[in-house]
């Protein structure tokens, strides 16, 4: 187990310098280069072509809706998109690529030369400075045999399916990150975040962590503070911390590599520029392959594909087509639906933001919509496992506000019909009337229980008249049980209150 | 004369997985560096206003459009396999990580 320091302390001796690549699998419906399906589960090597095994005299053709998805991109993250752009060969050899090379872009990517501005929990925005972001195909999976489970090390051969294989990528690569000091675990995973939203916003990329769609590689290296007056300190060795696949275990691998390095440089060592793995079941990361020979691509022009010269219009047909970016949505959703920082940022943690969007779309007031999605709603997915979007749709939620705005349900009543709605019974008011569930709101049958609450209590009805008018909450209650709780309690309240001064002595 | 030394040619024979003798590293060293000289002729006639050409047809935007088409079965797939395990590819385990 790697020597950790103190992480405050950490961060008064040294200053994070951070660094993110983001690999984006894109939704098209066939791969980079191969009319294959863009589809790696099922069984293995069966959504291949000869392309994407590279068989001889096979060729690859661009997917013209992979380029379009990576213009978008680009300018989603507000790059310049290359006024012409090339594939590259990027040369090694690993059984995960038939080829021997992975088709790439090298000094010429799609887009370079953005931004994008991510929010912090604690408010701060953080404005991220983008390189590049280029075009580029998946490898194949590998399954090592033999030896301890799936490790490489110690493995007696590997299997190898090529049905990833030629998957379109884009792989987005920061420039370098100064100034996230003690933030930079929550930074890195609001940009992971921020990029997911901005993809799925997109529909270019379905973009779930766990599966692999997205997937970040961590860079990081801590330069040492000098005294006020003097130069700042070289930049230090950094380490790629690799198979971080949560947004918690890219925040959680940061602070780790933070802690990890200011150990070692502390103690007067020295940081060796490697791969990391990071482990999620011990929440370590563990030295992988050092940096070497191996790192010698050889990247040339790909002969067999043809420059990408994206066209004026086209750029400008997908600019137009862009859809509001997270960050300036938030704040604008935030501002319409006068919601508390606090408010938002739960509804935010929730990834309910589209729910409530939709059920105030369908007349549903914004506070209401985020009351059940993030409440009710949230606590029954939780109970069950599954996610909160499976239970209900938005529209279901809006009628179900609808019937409490309109007298019909209480809150608790209003539960009970969500059970019903959940569990398949129907829509909100289709539950009501199976159930029999509205709020009895016939003045006449409360009065008469009213009339009998307060007539077979004596006391309580001379306390009110009184003036004691607390002593209501008994017959309030008691009328509640005989309404087998489907009167709204405030108006009971008001009609004992009515009753016991218009009561015979 | 381009200055092609030994080191380099040892250098791109492992990165290529090349097995090379002591003999021949020393001769392609010197062939590499007549090579090299040769194809340098071209910059006697580029000048900075020509850009470096990555393909000799001046073409540009050949797109296909994203349909699904023919794929090949696992047993067509593995059918020039050295090795397979019925549906994967078997190779040796190699010592190193996926890039």
């Amino acid at each position: 187990m790697a020597k950790l320091m103190d992480y405050d302390r950490a961060l008064e001796l040294f200053e994070p310098v951070l660094g993110f690549e983001v690999h984006i699998e894109l939704s098209t419906k066939t791969k980079m280069f191969s009319d294959a399906p863009n589809y790696f589960g099922g069984e293995p090597n069966t959504n291949i072509t000869p392309v994407d095994l590279g068989l001889p005299g096979s060729l690859p053709v661009v997917n013209g809706q992979a380029v379009r998805y990576a213009i978008s991109l680009g300018l989603a993250l507000g790059c310049s998109i290359a006024p012409t752009s090339r594939f590259a060969r990027k040369n090694y050899f690993y059984p995960d690529l038939a080829k021997n090379y992975q088709i790439s872009q090298s000094d010429e990517p799609i887009a370079f030369a953005g931004s994008v501005e991510v929010e912090l929990p604690n408010g701060r925005m953080f404005t991220v400075p983008i390189e590049r972001a280029h075009m580029e195909e998946d490898a194949g999976k590998l399954t090592h045999v033999g030896g301890a489970t799936g490790r490489i090390q110690g493995a007696e051969y590997s299997l190898v399916d090529y049905n990833r294989a030629g998957v379109p990528l884009v792989e987005i690569v920061t420039d370098i990150i100064y100034g996230a000091e003690a933030d930079a675990p929550e930074l890195a995973k609001a940009y992971v975040s921020t990029i997911r939203d901005i993809v799925v916003g997109l529909g270019i990329s379905e973009a779930r962590m766990e599966r692999g769609n997205l997937r970040c590689d961590a860079n990081i290296s801590l330069r040492r503070r000098t005294p006020e007056g003097e130069p700042p300190a070289p930049l230090g060795t950094r380490t790629e911390t690799k198979n971080v696949n949560s947004l918690r275990s890219v925040e959680r691998a940061i602070r780790y590599e933070i802690q990890r390095q200011a150990a070692i440089l502390d103690d007067g060592g020295t940081i060796t520029q490697e791969t990391r793995h990071w482990h999620e079941d011990t929440g370590q990361t563990s030295a992988g392959r050092p940096k070497s020979d191996a790192d010698d691509y050889r990247y040339f022009p790909e002969p067999d594909l043809l420059p990408v010269v994206p066209s004026a219009e086209l750029i400008e047909e997908l600019r137009a087509a862009l859809p509001e970016a997270p960050a300036i949505r938030r704040r604008r959703l935030k501002a319409e639906w006068n919601f508390t920082d606090l408010e938002f940022q739960d509804l935010t943690n929730s990834g309910l933001v589209n729910e409530v969007i939709e059920t105030v779309a369908a007349g549903a007031a914004p506070a209401a919509a985020r009351k059940w999605w993030t409440g009710e709603i949230a606590r029954t997915a939780n109970a069950q496992g599954v996610d909160a979007t499976t239970l209900v749709t938005p529209l279901q939620v809006a009628q179900l506000v609808a019937l409490v705005d309109a007298g019909t349900l209480t809150d608790r009543l209003a539960r009970q019909v969500l059970e019903g709605v959940i569990a398949g019974e129907g829509t909100p008011q289709q539950v009501v009337d199976a159930r029999g569930l509205a709020v009895v709101s016939d003045d006449g049958a409360l009065i008469a229980a009213i009339d009998e609450a307060l007539q077979s209590q004596p006391d309580v009805l001379a306390k009110i008249r009184d003036g004691k008018v607390q002593a209501a909450g008994a017959v309030i209650g008691a009328v509640m049980k005989a309404m087998k709780g489907q009167a709204d309690a405030a108006r009971v309240r008001e009609l004992v209150l009515e009753r016991a001064t218009a009561l015979p002595e | 004369m381009s200055e092609i030394t030994q080191e380099q040619v040892t250098h791109l024979a492992n990165l290529a997985r090349i097995a090379l003798t002591p003999e021949e590293i020393v001769s392609l060293t010197s062939e590499l560096g007549s090579i090299m000289d040769h194809v340098a002729t071209v910059t006697e006639v580029a000048t900075p206003d020509v850009p470096a050409t990555s393909h000799p047809i001046p073409l540009q935007n050949v797109f296909r459009d994203d349909v699904v088409g023919q794929t090949l079965t696992a047993e067509e797939a593995l059918a020039g396999a050295p090795d397979h395990d019925g549906s994967r590819f078997r190779v040796t385990a190699i010592l190193g990580e996926e890039q």
